[in-house]
């Protein structure tokens, strides 16, 4: 293999004119991490109300978390990603197409929408399970005490689930962070997107996703971190 | 069922009228009634699957039944406008497994029924919580956590918590058998206390000697039926039915 190694292609100013190549890379790196923040706020959020559906006693209530999570959980992510950039905007009535289509960024605010429901079927099956690894008794005793069911959630059963479930959930977190990557292909400027540039652009192939895979690495590396901290911050004193 | 009983004058706390309750195809309460006056201490017993648990929960619509009514202090638990949660909240009820909700220290156990359901001001239901943690013997554990505490003590909690609402009648389904032996003891006092002190109350148990001390009456049932339900000294006495006299020489056996 003949290759010409130049680790100081980073330094060096990439054609887009606004940077270094290390420019370029970061900014990308930051459309990674506001993706992948504000589709999780979605999909945390959205995931735990669906995981709530499924455990509640009405029939209909499981049946809607049901059918979301079947529906959003067995269609590609990619398929997902076109479906929302590409119909949506066509079958929505003329002028809110015509607005979404020119709307600044929205490749940003596709990615985020369809990431956010995407990741939420994935965060419900956890809060469901969490909800149901807690003894039964648990839910009685919040509802004997006179919680309504609104308050039991809010104050019982959620506050053990989360506990349960923090370690599948930070995979999520991951797995939604990575996917963001997908949203390349509806052209948001991500870091995989950038680093696929760079190496067009200057033909260091090696060094471009070298750096990607490093950063990707570093931040998952962060989030594991952090969600350790977390576990034993709220683990609670005297549990097994 | 039981000869004249002499508060049968009295206004019943609990009333339960001719109850059924199936699951699916399987019947597991009968045509269920019984009675619980004020200050009256009714001891409910019988075989495991008899249906004595679900008899209880049924009292405050922890299970629902398919047949028959039950009001609480003359309020309709099937009503239609009755406000459950509300009849929960004076209805105390002691679990088998104890129920402690385990990510709240003993003390915020025993606020978050006051503060979440009654309204109650947080230093207030502070100070009832300490109150009654001493009651129980437990002051000096209000700051740790269910998980630290043996299961003795987890269930004195509990009746603390169940008392922290000023319920006007207390429900325990098998508040000792999960228990292990040495600390049966130190919750029956509790709960003897509690008799003494008037409360009414419904006791799911096995504890014989309980009933002896504290209980007016006794409930006996067997598949879903109420076989018995007599005067304390009749029950233990005088059993009428034969499957009360073989529950009972098995039980007193030993």
């Amino acid at each position: 293999m003949n290759y010409n190694w130049n680790w100081r292609i980073f330094f060096e100013p990439s054609p887009e004119g606004t940077g270094t190549y290390a420019d370029m890379l970061l900014s990308g790196l930051s459309w990674t991490i506001a993706t992948a923040l504000c589709s999780w706020i979605i999909a945390f959020s959205l995931g735990s109300l669906i995981g709530v559906l499924r455990t509640l006693p009405s029939r209909g209530a499981q049946r809607v978390g049901t059918t979301y999570v079947e529906l959003f959980r067995n269609i590609p992510l990619l398929v997902q990603m076109f479906l929302w950039f590409y119909v949506v905007p066509e079958i929505l009535p003329g002028s809110w197409g015509t607005w979404l289509k020119q709307l600044p960024n929205s490749s940003f605010y596709t990615a985020v929408i369809c990431l956010g429901f995407f990741t939420a079927s994935r965060v419900a099956e956890q809060v469901r399970t969490g909800i149901e690894t807690l003894p039964r008794g648990q839910r009685m005793a919040g509802t004997a005490l006179g919680l309504t069911t609104w308050q039991t959630y809010r104050y019982v059963l959620l506050p053990n689930a989360y506990r349960v479930i923090l370690p599948p959930l930070t995979s999520e977190f991951l797995n939604n962070l990575k996917n963001t990557s997908v949203a390349l292909t509806i052209g948001l400027l991500e870091l995989t997107a950038r680093a696929r540039s760079m190496q067009e652009f200057s033909s260091q192939v090696f060094e471009s996703f070298t750096a990607a895979t490093v950063i990707y690495l570093g931040i998952s590396l962060i989030v594991v971190t952090v969600s350790s901290k977390l576990e034993t911050r709220i683990a609670v004193p005297g549990s097994r | 069922m039981s000869a004249i009983d002499p508060q049968a004058s009295a206004k019943p706390m609990i009333a339960i009228d001719n109850i059924s309750k199936w699951y699916g195809p399987v019947q597991v309460l009968n045509g269920c009634t019984t009675q619980v006056t004020k200050g009256e201490v009714v001891v409910v017993c019988g075989p495991s699957g008899s249906g004595k648990s679900t008899l209880i929960k049924t009292v405050n619509a922890l299970e629902p039944i398919q047949k028959g009514a039950i009001t609480v202090d003359g309020i309709g638990v099937q009503a239609k406008g009755t406000n459950l949660p509300k009849l929960r909240a004076r209805v105390g009820m002691v679990f088998q497994h104890f129920e402690l909700f385990p990510h709240l220290s003993i003390i915020d156990n025993l606020m978050l029924g006051q503060c979440k359901v009654l309204g109650r001001a947080k230093d207030d239901a502070h100070d009832r919580g300490l109150k009654l943690l001493g009651r129980v013997g437990l002051s000096a554990h209000s700051h740790k956590y269910p998980g630290q505490l043996s299961g003795g003590q987890q269930q004195r909690v509990a009746i603390a918590r169940a008392l922290s609402m000023n319920p006007i009648v207390m429900l325990f389904d098998e508040p000792t058998s999960a228990l292990d032996p040495e600390m049966v003891g130190e919750v029956l006092d509790v709960m003897i206390e509690l008799a003494r002190e008037g409360m009414t109350m419904m006791v799911v148990t096995h504890e014989m000697g309980f009933a002896r001390k504290v209980a007016n009456r006794v409930v006996f049932m067997d598949r879903g039926e109420i076989v018995e339900d007599a005067t304390k000294d009749d029950f233990f006495d005088k059993p009428r039915s034969e499957r009360a006299q073989t529950f009972l020489s098995k039980i007193l056996a030993h």
